[in-house]
């Protein structure tokens, strides 16, 4: 049973392969063939698709607006959940248990829910179509995540540590920085990943508070459905685009993943 | 936990997140709050209207649907996501290349835009064009998304366990390699058994990552709109039109605001409800 144990991830990968190598082959194809028959694979591989996104504005502007906010997003949810997590991983405070789940409870708000009164508010504080609009309204569910991930790793670490380096003469904020921050490093790498992650996929808000200099590339896909018929080709090649960078960070991050939780070891 | 030291001090590290939150959170609720309970006509002309809202979508007999729908839709996936992702994770090599590349692959579908995934498995499985559809044809069953409800049925829990196994595998796998050798190397002087070393070992190393996962999981499905928007539109009929879809329907559609927001905010309690007694009963051990 040990030796067949590789053939349930590999299944898997080809059960994920699958969808993806649709949308990479079909990108390759002219709406033309996409329309016309079954191919499994591009007749007449062409590179028209991509030239067209990389020529257009529209197009690639679409990508660096949520490369945009996606990052400020990151930064930002990672920055001001650092101090928040250590002081839920270490202190008690008044209310800290209410507090805790109340910031978890914004993880639960479905964005549906949201759509329209975010609209409401980022016009009246005039940041309306910004690329800090989507950076701030992503931090409704990023810095819970980001909180609660971050506290797990925190409460790992043995408070020892902390009580070494006062003995040692470390002022706080030079302990957190030089020796507390690079201990919880796979920590910040995962939150990093996630926050990064669920912004990158997030359509609903970003889409509601852009309308043409913050607008992210995954609304600019629903255009080609709407004007210009239904171009399936062109559709493909920009959801194949939207791949890569996620597929990049991944690549950063995977050892951090990979050593995991390893911390609680310490 | 009760090392925690006493320090009032902690207000200020947390306040930044709680201005952040609050920000985004307490404005845009006290404005549903605020629509929940009135009737307006246009000219931004409000009356009062107390819980006629509520009493409306509570009865009626569309909201009833729509959730059962949903609860149906979060059952049916968190029963596959949850032991294939463990199982998935427990199969996973713990050294190596392979992990590496094993993580990158599986992590891929989370990283996708939302409405890319439907567009991506609308395509995939179309009968005419799509792979899974000519495939599935090609074998003799007779499947069209677009017409049977349970094909469109079967199309949407095959691309949520796609889209969101990944991250159960993830987390599970986060947990188990923080299990020290020793752990095993113990276990196997002992001559403990598979499924011995799975649950007492694995499993109880595992809780705290699976209570994420399966939390993440719950909020998520729960919440779903983009993907089954996208791949199905909540048909044929109404046979997929979960929550979020009904109610963006409602809001943006009919631009009725009132029962919208009413609806939001049930919508919104059953979630934390269902979310608060999760959390409860699994980390109910770690408190005594």
């Amino acid at each position: 049973m040990k030796r067949l144990q590789w053939l349930v991830p590999t299944l898997y990968i080809v059960f994920l392969m699958l969808p993806i190598y649709w949308l990479v082959s079909m990108s390759f194809k002219h709406t033309n063939e996409i329309l016309g028959g079954f191919t499994l694979w591009p007749r007449e591989f062409t590179l028209e698709n991509y030239r067209v996104i990389f020529t257009d504005p529209t197009w690639y502007g679409g990508y660096i607006n949520s490369i945009i906010y996606v990052v400020m997003n990151t930064v930002l949810s990672v920055a001001v959940a650092l101090p928040a997590a250590y002081a839920f991983s270490r202190y008690r405070f008044l209310g800290d248990k209410h507090l805790f789940f109340w910031l978890l409870t914004n993880r639960m708000a479905p964005p549906a829910v949201f759509a329209l009164p975010f609209f409401q508010l980022y016009s009246a504080v005039g940041l309306f179509d910004t690329h800090i609009a989507v950076a701030l309204a992503h931090c409704l569910f990023n810095i819970p995540l980001a909180v609660w991930i971050l506290e797990g790793f925190m409460s790992g670490v043995p408070k020892e540590l902390d009580e070494t380096a006062y003995v040692d003469g470390y002022g706080f904020w030079r302990f957190f920085i030089r020796i507390f921050l690079p201990t919880i490093a796979a920590g910040i790498g995962v939150a990093a990943f996630f926050c990064f992650m669920f912004s990158w996929v997030e359509l609903l808000l970003a889409k509601t508070l852009t309308s043409v200099w913050a607008k992210p590339i995954a609304a600019t896909m629903t255009r080609t459905a709407s004007t210009s018929g239904y171009e399936l080709g062109l559709l493909a090649a920009a959801g194949t685009l939207t791949i890569i960078p996620g597929a990049v960070v991944i690549w950063f991050v995977r050892n951090y993943i990979a050593r995991g939780f390893a911390l609680g070891r310490v | 936990m009760s090392t925690k030291v006493e320090n009032q001090k902690g207000w200020l590290f947390v306040l930044p997140v709680v201005l952040l939150v609050a920000f985004n959170a307490v404005i845009p609720l006290m404005t549903v709050v605020n629509y929940s309970v009135q009737e307006t006509f246009g000219n931004n002309e409000f009356f009062f209207e107390g819980v006629t809202w509520f009493e409306q979508v509570l009865h009626s007999e569309r909201f009833h649907q729509a959730l059962g729908r949903q609860l149906l839709f979060t059952g049916i996936i968190l029963l596959i996501e949850v032991p294939l992702g463990v199982a998935i994770a427990l199969a996973m090599p713990r050294k190596g290349i392979w992990v590496s590349v094993c993580l990158v692959l599986m992590a891929m579908p989370l990283l996708i835009p939302w409405n890319v995934v439907g567009a991506m498995w609308n395509i995939f499985a179309l009968p005419d064009i799509g792979l899974l559809g000519r495939m599935l044809n090609n074998m003799g069953i007779d499947y069209n998304f677009t017409r049977g409800p349970i094909a469109a049925w079967a199309t949407l829990v095959a691309m949520d366990v796609w889209h969101w196994t990944s991250l159960v595998v993830l987390l599970a796998y986060a947990g188990l390699s923080a299990i020290p050798d020793a752990y095993y190397q113990a276990a196997r002087i002992d001559g403990a058994s598979a499924w011995a070393v799975f649950r007492h070992i694995q499993l109880p190393k595992m809780k705290r990552v699976l209570t994420i996962a399966i939390l993440l999981r719950f909020m998520d499905s729960f919440m779903i709109y983009t993907e089954p928007f996208v791949l199905t539109g909540g048909g044929p009929g109404n046979s997929t039109t979960l929550l979020s879809i009904d109610l963006v329907k409602l809001a943006l559609g009919q631009f009725d605001l009132g029962p919208a927001a009413a609806m939001s905010l049930i919508y919104f309690l059953i979630v934390l409800l269902i979310s608060w007694l999760f959390y409860t009963l699994m980390t109910r051990d770690e408190a005594t």
